[in-house]
């Protein structure tokens, strides 16, 4: 996404340029976090879920999705293995092997059903925005 | 019946709030509605220089709110119409020398009288502003086509939300030539990113500033070119369907009138 924006800048026409820097900012005016901190909770995400299933890391994708107003985190974490009994070691490959190594001393045994889109921003943000009406001339 | 109590707001200072509310306020009154103009920006009063009132100030908005006077004492007639005076605000006083309930109370008091209350809002988001959305059951948000006004505009659009006031937008000071050659936002792009329903489109253009020097509506220029813009927006706000201008050669404006009409 930055290397992204970076591109635009050189290449694009600056009103291009403005629009994405805003929707970027506004994005995180309305979640209140920095872009960084975005970074940091996707990893923090993945880093959770790998602890109960295996997940493809380099298939993991999270988009904010705009919806009005509203701003929705989109998270698509394909897994590839579900927890074995008495398993737990982290997923760091694409494919799963066996537990070779003393696992880590968490014997996890959570369920292993793991919501796949949470949404993030706080509650009283996602509600604020109201649909503009369909007309634009109606006045009351 | 009471009118229609309208905040004119963007957060950010100089985009145009004043310049739209006297303005409009003229276009609705030379159409024939009662029209009284708010001055909420206390301690730094502009909307009689605007409208060429500044003389004739005797009382202002916190002494009406004090008690000192009526407010039917302290509206000013603007004379060259029929029906649009405009309540000044206090220039040697803070913003909190008046509070919330008190203004609501004013402007309600107003809209008794008018058929169109449009308040003028000061800059930011504190106390100011928190007054002069007080009594108010409309906002037209006014932003210019940059960045740092419409980050603000945003701002503004989410207070405004919380409180459950409808709003619309101004886009001031277009620059349609930039849009064309890419270096302005155009006004799909403001309304797409504020996801905010449009009211108007005016552009940046000399005559604007020129009568404002005057103190002349733009409304009361018979040599104007921009005489119809804030025409056009006064008929909107009243409720006729009227297509936007189209500045853009490509039908831009057009094709987002369609647009915000099918969806
Ligand atoms: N459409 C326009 N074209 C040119 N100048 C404008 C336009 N709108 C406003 N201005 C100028 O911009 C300045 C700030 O406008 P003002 O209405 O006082 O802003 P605000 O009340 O939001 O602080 C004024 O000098 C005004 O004449
Ligand atoms: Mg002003």
């Amino acid at each position: 996404m930055i290397e992204w924006l970076k591109k635009m800048l050189g290449t694009q026409p600056s009103s291009n340029t403005a629009k994405e820097r805003l929707r970027l900012v506004l994005m995180t005016d309305h979640l209140a976090l920095a872009p960084e901190i975005i970074e940091n909770m996707k990893r923090d995400l993945v880093d959770v879920i790998s602890r109960y299933v295996e997940v493809d890391r380099q298939k993991v994708e999270i988009d904010f999705e705009r919806e009005d107003r509203a701003l929705a985190m989109m998270a698509s974490i394909p897994i590839i293995a579900v927890n074995r009994p008495g398993g737990g070691t982290p997923a760091d490959e694409a494919e799963p092997t066996p537990a070779a190594e003393a696992p880590p001393a968490a014997q996890a045994t959570a369920s292993p059903s793991v919501a796949a889109t949470p949404t993030a921003g706080d509650p009283a943000k996602r509600k604020r925005r109201k649909k503009p009406s369909a007309n634009p001339a109606t006045a009351h | 019946m009471s009118g229609r109590r309208i905040v004119i707001t963007s957060g950010k200072g100089g985009v145009g709030k004043t310049t739209t509310t006297a303005n409009l306020g003229a276009a609705l009154a030379k159409r024939g509605a009662r029209v009284i103009l708010v001055d909420a920006d206390i301690g730094l009063r502009n909307l009689d220089l605007v409208l060429g009132l500044e003389k004739r100030i005797v009382f202002d908005v916190v002494e009406v709110a004090e008690g000192r006077c009526q407010l039917r004492q302290a509206l000013i007639k603007d004379k060259r119409f029929e029906s649009l005076s405009i309540l000044p605000a206090a220039q040697t006083r803070d913003k909190d020398a008046i509070t919330e309930q008190q203004f609501a109370a004013i402007v309600e008091q107003a809209a008794e009288q008018a058929d169109f209350v449009l308040i003028d809002c000061p800059a930011g988001i504190e106390a100011g502003f928190r007054n002069a959305i007080a009594g108010a059951q409309e906002a037209i948000v006014v932003t210019t086509p940059e960045v740092s006004a419409i980050r603000d505009a945003d701002r503004v659009v989410g207070k405004l939300n919380e409180k459950k006031i409808p709003i619309r937008l101004i886009v001031n000071r277009l620059r349609p030539a930039m849009v064309r050659s890419g270096d302005m936002l155009s006004v799909d792009d403001v309304c797409e990113i504020l996801s905010v329903e449009l009211l108007g489109i005016v552009p940046d253009d000399e005559e604007i500033i020129d009568t404002t020097n005057r103190g002349e509506p733009i409304v009361l220029d018979e040599s104007a070119k921009l005489r119809t813009i804030y025409d056009k927006i006064a008929r909107r706000m009243e409720g006729e369907v009227v297509a936007f201008t189209n500045f853009d050669a490509q039908g831009l404006f057009g094709r987002l009138f369609g647009a915000l009409k099918a969806g």
